[in-house]
């Protein structure tokens, strides 16, 4: 079981959080023109990257905030939590 | 009474209290501090059990986890357990013990003709046995493989005992209680740390129970106790035995097997059987120790054959003698000390050594005893069929290939040592990668993957001396980095033997002609030819090799195999052994039971019960319930010897016809409230939501990204910037998710806050035409007139003197209301109601009318949202803006979902307007086509129209109202049914929704 530290509760185990996918995928403005390809992309592409990852969890069973994780997806180590609003790296 | 295999004084057994159990029905009996294994061998039972594949009479080999062969059927505390390791196992009083796999009795067991089959039963026999015909799979091979599969028997009992999970924190985690792993603790404990000692067995101490050694002038055994007596005194240490670390997992979790109470005769009600510890370390200290390695032989697997550690723990540590003639087969030093402890119990034994003449501090003691000791020996067969008779022993040749002499010899018991492997499971489950050690011939730690530690024997050091350094060093220096204490500890003085260097021979040749099984791995019956042919056959990797040969597969996970599996391998491809590779280690070490894993989840405790505050009403009133998540909702109500079908209709009926009460506090509710609310709906909903005024509701449908309808229901603007949400029972905890990730991550600039507020009301729905009479009455002074109140109405009024909120939506289509209080008042409330309606007819209704009552009226609702439908598709377009974008429109244009064909929601009746339609049928053209028959749609949801007095289903169907006025058929081959239907439209009874508006 992975310990997150989620970055307004401190270290917590897994099964508080639940997982969000991929943190780096951007959604089109709402209100503006987007082409199908790019909107495609947005729904639909994900990679599947083998290391490192920053992706969506929400706490769950705490704060209820969703927050980004820098994981390695093999390893499962993690180098960095962060708010969502803040970036990492 | 006598137990002629015991010893008058030796053990660390209770000798005052005797233990009575029985083995395959014979009454005997054993000490205190025995395991089943040690009580046997007492009374000089060896064959205990028959072998997986050729039901070979088997017996003990090891004294503890490494046990390949001694599992039993174990009943004792009022249960049966299967697969219980006998050599794990302590004796308690009134355990009854029965042999496995073996019929009619262990002693004559017909299965043992699998054992004269042999040839018919390689590596591979299933995968080319079982291959064809074909059509003999499910009637012969399949029934016949599962009756030969398995050991012991599951109990079909209810399991009764109590088991718990904990959940712990600490600094240190030691896993071992052998010197490397007590050194650990206590620099540990002494620096303040958070330490756990976890140690598999009843007795703390490892091998200072049993090895020759003085530590500081004491005695292994008596050092190991001092160290322990004092860490149990320490407030920062947790010591405990009989509790097995058997999973390394992410983070530095480890998670660990407590046996609390099945070695004791009496215990307390609230005692749990067993316990799992998750344990969340900051470092660990693998000090687990090492496991010997046998030497491969001729029917190597004979009762009477032990590996030598084992039959010197049974005599140091049991009192027990495995045998009065033992062989001592070795090659290496170690096994002269049982050869040694053999001659101090007065039993003269007779040293096999593989290795040259030569010398060395055991074997020049040895010597000097009087031990017979034959050099370049070996085992290559033993005699004996139910227990070992005689070896019969061969002098190798320069190259220990073939023989210069061979030789019978009389024995009762063949000890076997073919040097040590660390234990490494842990290490390796941790993500560590194995390196292979040439100087002890097996695998060791390498770099570390996680905060773990490995010491001792598990890291491949072999004396006391070094074990002791590294498991003070490393306890020290480890928690000496948490607690920013170091307290020096003075390393004491050891005296211990040293050994010399093992020979590097693991398997005995054979003789011209002869060809008796020699055994890798006894549990799943693989032998060194078994392992030939793999080879033969093309098998190349070890992993390969393993499926293939099951080698090292059983519960044992080839503790004592998978190095000699590993070796053969090595010799027959020319390979070193690091080049071929390890397997992976699992967790767990060794099987746990499934009570532990569960742990309190079960019946009630499975998961938590969500309760309506009307729960205890329903309850006393006949209610059926059905789990609608982790709620309980009334299915129906049940009046005498009413059944579902009856009374659904019934209620359902009363309904259409009077008025009708719903427990609807399940239903989802979300708290919006924000300057920027309207906006945020806006974007969330399909439909518009700017411009709702302050105290109506308004139907909202919600999408994914991907254009498929997420869920539905209403949401009522309360004030300014206040909203209230409504969500289906089941997508509530999705959407409030949902919501905050729109919030907090998409949208941040909307001014918006979402809170659950489903648990703080309670709802009850009023349906029915004389729903608003008896609102009337519910609140006397409020005009609930259809201007005062329209259809999407919302009103805040005094409910007998408890504020209330009046919502006028309808998901029966019916004139409805929804009432919301406070938790604390929905009983208050439901009895009100129900007492109040008396005079309109008002009855309660469950999910099942309330199920009749929307599909009747083309209502959708789960089966139909059920994450493939986009609006269209239920003829919710007309709720899609075109206007503004919202979550998931730009999905709506794709191409797949503007085709005509498209399927959507229709109707169907059957044409004998009698046969229901079971939920799940597939609607094709012709009954009879030949298969596959194509599909045109499915059922979604199927009631009996309470208004038409016939079935009526819902079902998603290829081009949709085109289809309307043909006939289909419903097939459901799970009900063995095909319905002749009608397609109507989805509404089927009022379908311009006069009712909601009357």
């Amino acid at each position: 079981m992975l310990y997150i530290k989620c970055p307004y509760c401190g270290l917590r185990a897994q099964k508080e959080f639940s997982y969000g996918g991929d943190a780096t995928v951007k959604r089109p403005n709402i209100n503006e023109e987007v082409s199908s390809e790019d909107w495609d992309n947005f729904v639909y592409m994900r990679k599947s990257p083998r290391g490192k990852h920053i992706e969506l969890w929400q706490h769950i069973a705490g704060c209820r905030q969703w927050i980004k994780v820098q994981r390695d997806t093999a390893t499962h180590e993690i180098f960095q939590t962060a708010k969502v609003t803040e970036e990492i790296r | 009474m006598s137990q002629p295999f015991r010893l008058n004084k030796e053990g660390l057994i209770n000798r005052n209290k005797k233990i009575s159990f029985t083995f395959n029905g014979k009454k005997l009996f054993g000490y205190e501090g025995d395991t089943i294994a040690s009580a046997l061998i007492a009374n000089g039972i060896h064959l205990v059990g028959r072998s997986f594949k050729y039901h070979r009479p088997r017996g003990f080999f090891g004294a503890g986890v490494e046990e390949p062969n001694a599992k039993l059927q174990v009943e004792f505390n009022g249960h049966s357990e299967p697969n219980v390791n006998a050599t794990e196992m302590e004796l308690v009083e009134g355990l009854s013990a029965t042999s496995q796999n073996c019929w009619p009795s262990v002693n004559f067991d017909i299965g043992a003709i699998n054992n004269f089959l042999k040839m018919f039963f390689p590596a591979g026999f299933y995968y080319k046995t079982f291959m064809w015909p074909k059509s003999f799979w499910y009637k012969i091979y399949e029934p016949f493989i599962r009756k030969a599969a398995g050991l012991g028997v599951a109990s079909i009992e209810k399991d009764k005992e109590r088991y718990e999970h904990k959940f712990e924190y600490c600094d240190l985690l030691v896993t071992g209680s052998g010197p490397s792993g007590l050194a650990s603790a206590y620099a540990a404990a002494k620096n303040g740390a958070k330490v756990i000692l976890a140690e598999d067995k009843p007795r703390f101490g490892g091998t200072l129970l049993t090895d020759d050694v003085s530590i500081d002038n004491l005695s292994g055994k008596d050092w190991a106790e001092k160290i322990i007596t004092e860490l149990k005194s320490m407030p920062n240490v947790t010591v405990k035995n009989r509790s097995q670390v058997f999973g390394y997992y992410d983070h530095n979790m480890l998670v660990m097997f407590e046996r609390v109470s099945d070695h004791l005769e009496k215990k307390s009600k609230f005692t749990p059987r067993q316990r799992l510890w998750y344990i969340r370390a900051k470092e660990t200290i693998l000090s687990t120790g090492s496991i010997e390695r046998p030497i491969v032989f001729g029917n190597n697997d004979t009762p009477g054959i032990f590996l030598s550690a084992a039959a010197k723990e049974y005599m140091k540590v049991y009192g027990v003698l495995v045998g009065k003639k033992p062989l001592i087969f070795t090659n290496n030093d170690s096994a002269y000390e049982t050869a040694l402890e053999f001659k101090k119990n007065n039993v003269e034994p007779i040293i096999l050594d593989t290795r040259e003449e030569h010398s060395s501090e055991l074997i020049d003691e040895a010597k000097s005893k009087g031990i017979d000791i034959r050099f370049s020996h070996g085992v290559i067969v033993a005699n004996g069929y139910k227990k070992v008779k005689s070896a019969k022993i061969g002098k190798l040749n320069k190259d220990k290939n073939s023989f210069e002499k061979i030789e019978t010899v009389d024995c009762d018991c063949i000890c076997v040592s073919g040097f040590w492997t660390p234990s490494v499971h842990l290490a390796s489950q941790s993500g560590n990668k194995l390196k292979y050690e040439e100087k002890i011939d097996a695998f060791i730690p390498d770099k570390k993957k996680q905060h773990e530690t490995s010491v001792g024997a598990a890291n491949g050091s072999f004396t006391l001396e070094e074990s002791l350094k590294h498991g003070f060093e490393n306890g020290s220096n480890l928690s000496a980095k948490i607690t920013e204490t170091k307290t020096e500890i003075s390393i004491p003085n050891v005296n211990e033997k040293k050994y010399g260097a093992h020979d590097k021979f693991w398997c005995m040749p054979l003789p011209k002609n002869e060809n008796p099984k020699r055994f890798v791995d006894f549990q799943n019956d693989v032998s060194v030819s078994d392992i030939e042919i793999a080879l033969r056959e093309g098998y190349r990797s070890i992993e390969h090799v393993k499926r293939y040969t099951t080698l090292g597969m059983a519960t044992d996970q080839g503790r004592t195999s998978n190095l000699n599996g590993l070796q053969l391998v090595s010799n027959i491809e020319n390979k070193i052994v690091p080049e071929v590779g390890h397997t992976t280690f699992r967790p767990p070490f060794t099987p746990i039971t499934i009570g532990t894993i569960v742990g309190r989840e079960v019946g009630m405790e499975y998961m938590p019960t969500r309760k309506t505050p009307m729960h205890e009403w329903h309850e006393k009133n006949n209610a059926v319930f059905v789990d609608a998540g982790a709620w309980k909702r009334p299915r129906y109500y049940k009046l005498g010897s009413e059944t579902l079908f009856e009374a659904s209709k019934r209620e359902a009926k009363n309904v259409r016809e009077n008025v009708g009460i719903c427990d609807v506090t399940t239903l989802g509710k979300i708290d919006i409230k924000g300057p920027d609310a309207a906006e945020f709906l806006n974007r969330v909903y399909t439909n518009a939501w700017m411009k709702l005024p302050i105290g109506k509701a308004r139907y909202g449908l919600m999408l994914r990204e991907d254009g498929i309808v997420m869920d539905d229901g209403t949401t009522t603007r309360i004030s300014e910037n206040h909203y209230h949400m409504t969500t289906t029972t089941a997508q509530a905890a999705n959407v409030l998710s949902h919501l905050e990730y729109y919030l907090q991550i998409i949208w941040p600039e909307l001014n918006v806050n979402v809170v659950s507020t489903t648990e703080q009301w309670a709802g009850a729905a009023i349906a029915g035409p004389k729903s608003r009479d008896m609102l009337s009455k519910l609140y006397p002074d409020l005009d609930v007139s259809n201007e005062a109140l329209p259809f999407m109405g919302y009103k805040e009024a005094e409910f007998f003197g408890v504020p209330s909120r009046i919502f006028r939506i309808s998901f029966s289509g019916e004139l409805a209301y929804e009432i919301n209080v406070k938790s604390d008042h929905g009983m208050f409330m439901w009895e009100k109601m129900m007492e109040v309606g008396k005079e309109f007819g008002n009855q309660p209704y469950g999910t099942e009318a309330l199920s009749t009552l929307r599909i009747e009226m083309g209502h959708v609702a789960g089966p139909e949202l059920d994450g493939r439908t986009i609006p269209s598709d239920v003829s919710l377009n007309g709720l899609v803006s075109k206007k503004k974008d919202f979550i998931g429109k730009n999905s709506l244009g794709r191409e797949a979902f503007n085709v005509e064909s498209r399927q959507k929601i229709v109707g169907l009746i059957p044409i004998d307007r009698k046969s229901s339609i079971p939920e799940g049928s597939h609607i094709v053209q012709d009954q009879n086509a030949k298969l596959p028959n194509p599909k045109l749609g499915h059922v979604s949801s199927s009631c009996w129209s309470v208004e038409n007095n016939n079935p009526f289903s819902l079902a998603i169907m290829k081009d949709g109202k085109n289809m309307i006025g043909k006939k289909f058929f419903a097939v459901s081959p799970l009900k063995n049914k095909s319905i002749e239907v009608e397609v109507i439209s989805s509404h089927y009874v009022d379908p311009e929704g006069k009712r909601v508006r009357s």
